[in-house]
């Protein structure tokens, strides 16, 4: 029988907080980057302009036909790099947490265009042509008038995506920068107590995500109601 | 004002109109009707761009409608439309309704705007519900509000899709009675409609559409005491025995 110790815990606070300040901040940034660069793609892809409609309809399919991870180790590979030669910076500099939030930015906007598609085309057609009728431009129509029901229509599915993203946010571990899991694994490693301390990791995201889930179900209720 | 010539649009294979042509003078009211499907609402969609049509010519105040290069939002905001379903916009009070189009099509101040809303609020008779959202208002007020919206921003003709088949019966005589305030005041309106109490009130002329085409188009008064076609009359004798 396997002799849990959870000694490791109480000192590893402080550093394990560190890394969920990371996590959220790649969260936080992915999320509002992802929404804004998905509302663009979605908008592109209802384009009459074909070409338009065609490069969303691209980059919709290719970053979701690639997996997470890959996305990642390309950007941890490729653009500190790039970054250092464009910016001039020292090599010292630590770009993997830039890098992880362009990644995640980048990879979620392709999921979050297809919600914000679906929440567009949720609002009637009428409305459109009600703001066209005032004089309104097609993009006036757009902002003005269809997003905003557009996004109430689908808060809690951007969301529910947000809190996805907050799980997904663990596989920044393959460039070794120390996100929550990242800050769990280390110690758990140092200390030899790895499955306590992945078992502690695990029930601290359990019980933030099943929290955010249930804030996400009253919010919806009230939305609909 | 409005000069629809030998319009022709198509869906596809199918036809919606054919042949269409019609003239609306200055501070003229024009009621179109006919049978469901006949193409009412594409014909008043065409006038405003809102569809674009395949042949023919339809100027609106001078400005040639189908051309390349007409720029449509400019047009549009000179043309009221006014919507079966209302289409007031739902997550913007009664007032910001009025205001939007006015501030950032017109560019005018908020508080010209504002002003200029809460008067036509007071003539629609709902001032006081200037804060609320469309969801608390009953339908007949829903629609005065859209009428007011398209008002406020000074169009030279409007046009209306059918403005009271949404309605509950006690809720059609206060919008028609703001469209025939509308029309004594000497507004140019299209009006699709089959209240045939208010054509015979306000218009001066009736165009009847089926299958896509205009069949037939005569003075008010003649038009209800002979109509020339047996489909003119048909539909006569279901909407007037309603
Ligand atoms: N987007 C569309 N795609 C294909 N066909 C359409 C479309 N919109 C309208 N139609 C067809 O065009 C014809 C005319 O439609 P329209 O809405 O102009 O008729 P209407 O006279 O306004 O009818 P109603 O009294 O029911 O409002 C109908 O046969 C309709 O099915
Ligand atoms: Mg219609």
């Amino acid at each position: 029988m396997y002799d849990f110790d959870w000694s490791s815990i109480p000192g590893a606070l402080p550093f394990l907080w560190q890394g969920m300040k990371v996590s959220l901040g790649i969260t936080a940034v992915a999320v509002a980057a992802g929404i804004a660069w998905g509302t663009v793609l979605a908008v592109m892809r209802l384009s009459s302009a074909r070409a338009v409609s065609l490069f969303a309809a691209g980059y919709v399919g290719l970053f979701r036909s690639v997996p997470l991870v890959m996305v990642l180790l390309w950007f941890f590979l490729i653009v500190p790099s790039l970054l250092r030669d464009v910016l001039r910076l020292s090599h010292a500099t630590d770009l993997r947490l830039a890098s992880a939030m362009v990644a995640f930015a980048l990879f979620e906007a392709a999921y979050y265009s297809e919600i914000i598609r679906a929440g567009i085309q949720s609002v009637s057609k009428g409305q459109r042509a009600a703001a066209l009728a005032l004089g309104m431009t097609p993009l006036q129509a757009m902002w003005h008038v269809v997003l905003p029901q557009a996004f109430r229509n689908m808060l809690p599915l951007l969301l529910t995506q947000a809190i996805i993203l907050f799980q997904d946010t663990s596989l920044v571990y393959v460039s070794a920068l120390a996100d929550f899991f990242g800050a769990a694994y280390k110690v758990g490693d140092r200390d030899g107590r790895l499955v306590e301390m992945l078992l502690f990791a695990g029930a601290v995201y359990f019980v933030l995500c099943s929290a955010a889930s249930w804030a996400v179900r009253l919010l919806r209720r009230r939305v609909l109601a | 004002m409005i000069s629809v010539r030998d319009v022709y649009k198509s869906y596809g294979e199918v036809e919606v109109l054919a042949a269409c042509s019609v003239d609306v003078r200055k501070g003229e009211v024009i009621v179109v009707c006919g049978p469901s499907g006949s193409g009412k609402s594409t014909l008043i969609k065409c006038i405003n761009g809102l569809e674009p049509f395949e042949r023919g010519q339809i100027v609106v105040d001078g400005v040639e409608v189908g051309r390349r290069g007409t720029n449509l939002s400019r047009l549009r905001a000179r043309v009221g439309m006014v919507f079966q379903q209302f289409e007031l916009f739902p997550h913007m009070k009664v007032i910001d309704n009025l205001t939007i189009a006015q501030v950032k099509v017109l560019g005018r101040s908020r508080e010209e705007a504002r002003r200029k809303a809460l008067a036509l609020l007071d003539r629609v008779g709902l001032r006081e519900h200037a804060d609320k959202h469309p969801g608390q208002l009953s339908g007949g007020q829903q629609q005065r509000v859209a009428i007011a919206r398209s008002l406020a921003l000074d169009p030279v003709c409007m046009l209306f899709d059918e403005p009271t088949s949404a309605l509950d019966p006690e809720m059609i005589n206060e919008v028609l009675d703001v469209m025939v305030g509308l029309a004594r005041d000497g507004m140019t309106m299209v009006v699709v409609t089959h209240e045939m109490g208010f054509a015979r009130k306000v218009a001066s002329r009736v165009v009847f559409m089926d299958q896509g085409r205009i069949v037939e188009e005569a003075p008010t008064a003649e038009f209800f005491a002979q109509p020339k076609t047996d489909r003119a009359r048909q539909f006569l004798s279901k909407v007037l025995h309603h």
